[in-house]
């Protein structure tokens, strides 16, 4: 016997420990299957793009720490990029190297964070995100080294990074690589072939690749719908074309998929990370401040630079009027633009599957609202 | 290493299958009127020479005399980027453009951010509403003569902008 049922409307977040953070949607759900949604922004917006628009150009490095908040270090590059880019700065060699490492391990940890709290959303409380959030702290110890900050690091400056790695960086890091490689294959052994994750995850929220390139969404999310699209390999920045690695593609553009592009894109990190060990070389970490002036103006003109986050393309937009602060600068956030689809992942689906989807797009409510 | 489309190049090959279209063009970018932009962003997202298939950034900038609206494209298929610019709004009147969400869905959340904190209306939106802060906020914060709430403050003390007392 049919059980008759009407839709139902229930508000989510935005305080919900699986919105990863303030989120709010408005769910309209017919008993197990999802009919509408509406997403709701904006409980994080801090107004960066206008405080930065009182801020000179090295205080701003802070706010973009505050921006996507377990990415620090690739918002900073992001942001350091366009600024030389706008100033026409050129980077000392040593500091490029080092802001390198420092990227890759932060796209390791927000893989982490991503992987851990996806599964943790599917239901599994606890052990796989500890699991996750130990080999972070790792990695947020590492950062303490380089710069006494773990998550709001501003360890970047325009032209390099601000002080030198010390001694004891460089074999606590080799011994952090061997242990995220061994966290990565631990994970794997539990998750990637785990029936429970399988019957969750695959089939669930897929996306064409066409859909995604023409919603502007990149990274991850991108490759696991078989698209190489990787702004390291089609337009490097710094040093990315002296680095080979492989773009780790799936072609299911389900769930699954974009967890397995996330665990595999940490270990072609872990081998980013050595190469660049291999290649820095001894030298300032940045260039003088005869060169580089803590106030830096900027020609009159505007620049936009591009990277490869760890959620997708991450640029910013900054316009110069030759002052010693943006005239405007404008972040391209791909947390925001990554929930284009929300919609089509999520109608028709099961109500039980929207944390999952919502996990697997990996987004940061810093980064939404900004 | 991906192509960056010259402005003068890219306003040729506009100028070649949507005539009258560009107003100028300097460096990588290039100035289109406001009134062509669908038909030129169609063009330059089906068009074999072209193929841009994903709009990176949509962003406006406010030149206190004029709004400009900023379209970064990237085209996957050549590995190459354009920048689109146009000004609307001229002597600060009512600022609207084209919405280009029917070409572009990415342009979706990005044109409701641009409405909703720099006040440039999207013709044909399907969903124009703001996004960041709630209906019935005063203003566009994110225009040069926004007031925030500290020069609110400020602007009621007076002489606080000094004085002998």
């Amino acid at each position: 016997m049919a059980i008759k049922t009407q839709p139902v409307t229930v508000n989510l977040g935005p305080q919900h420990p699986s919105t990863h953070g303030v989120f709010r949607m408005r769910v309209m759900f017919d008993g197990e299957e999802i009919v509408d949604v509406e997403p709701v922004f904006g409980y994080l917006h801090r107004g960066s793009e206008k405080l930065a628009e009182e801020r000179t150009y090295t205080q701003i490095v802070t706010l973009t720490d505050r921006m996507d908040y377990v990415s620090s270090m690739l918002n900073n590059q992001a942001y350091i990029l366009a600024v030389e880019k706008l100033a026409g700065i050129e980077p000392s060699p040593r500091g490029v190297w080092l802001r390198m490492i420092a990227a890759e391990l932060q796209r390791i940890a927000s893989h982490l964070v991503a992987t851990g709290f996806l599964i943790q959303d599917l239901g599994a409380l606890g052990t796989p995100l500890i699991y996750a959030m130990r080999e972070r702290e790792g990695i947020l110890d590492l950062f303490e080294m380089l710069c006494g900050a773990r998550i709001t690091n501003s360890y970047l400056r325009p032209g390099g990074v601000f002080m030198d790695a010390p001694d004891e960086f460089w074999p606590a890091l080799d011994r952090g690589l061997d242990d995220i490689v061994r966290t990565i294959d631990e994970l794997e052994t539990y998750l990637s072939g785990n029936e429970i994750i399988f019957s969750r995850t695959k089939g669930t929220a897929v996306l064409p690749p066409e859909l995604l390139i023409n919603a502007s969404i990149t990274g991850p999310m991108l490759r696991a719908s078989g698209v190489d699209w990787d702004l390291r390999h089609r337009a490097p920045y710094d040093y990315y074309d002296k680095i080979s690695f492989e773009r780790k593609l799936h072609t299911a553009s389900d769930n699954y998929a974009r967890y397995w592009v996330r665990i595999q894109e940490s270990r072609e990190s872990v081998k980013i990370i050595k190469q660049c060990i291999e290649q820095i070389e001894p030298g300032s970490v940045r260039p003088s401040f005869d060169d580089v002036p803590r106030l830096i103006r900027p020609p009159v003109g505007d620049a936009y630079a591009a990277i490869e986050g760890s959620k997708g393309e991450l640029g910013f937009y900054l316009v110069s009027d030759g002052g010693i602060a943006p005239y405007r600068m404008h972040v391209r956030a791909s947390s925001l633009i990554n929930l284009t689809l929300l919609r089509d992942m999520l109608i028709g689906g099961q109500f039980g599957d929207l944390f999952v989807t919502f996990g697997s797009i990996d987004l940061n409510m810093g980064e939404v609202d900004r | 290493m991906s192509t960056v489309w010259s402005g003068p190049a890219l306003a040729e090959a506009i100028e070649a299958f949507a005539p009258g279209s560009v107003e100028s063009s300097a460096g990588i970018d290039v100035w289109l009127k406001p009134e062509s932009i669908s038909a030129v962003c169609e063009g330059l997202k089906t068009r074999a020479e072209f193929k841009f298939d994903l709009l990176s950034s949509l962003t406006a900038v406010d030149y206190i005399d004029h709004f400009e609206v900023v379209y970064h494209l990237t085209s996957l298929p050549m590995n190459a980027t354009a920048v689109l610019k146009s000004r609307v709004g001229i002597g600060r009147t009512d600022a609207s453009i084209a919405s280009v969400v029917s070409i572009w869905r990415g342009a979706d959340y990005q044109e409701r951010e641009v409405w909703d904190l720099m006040g440039i209306r999207f013709e044909g939106h399907p969903n124009h509403k703001r996004i960041m802060l709630w209906e019935g906020f005063p203003g566009h914060p994110l225009r040069k003569d926004y007031v925030t709430y500290d020069q609110s403050i400020v602007s009621t003390i007076p002489d606080a902008t000094g004085g002998d007392k």
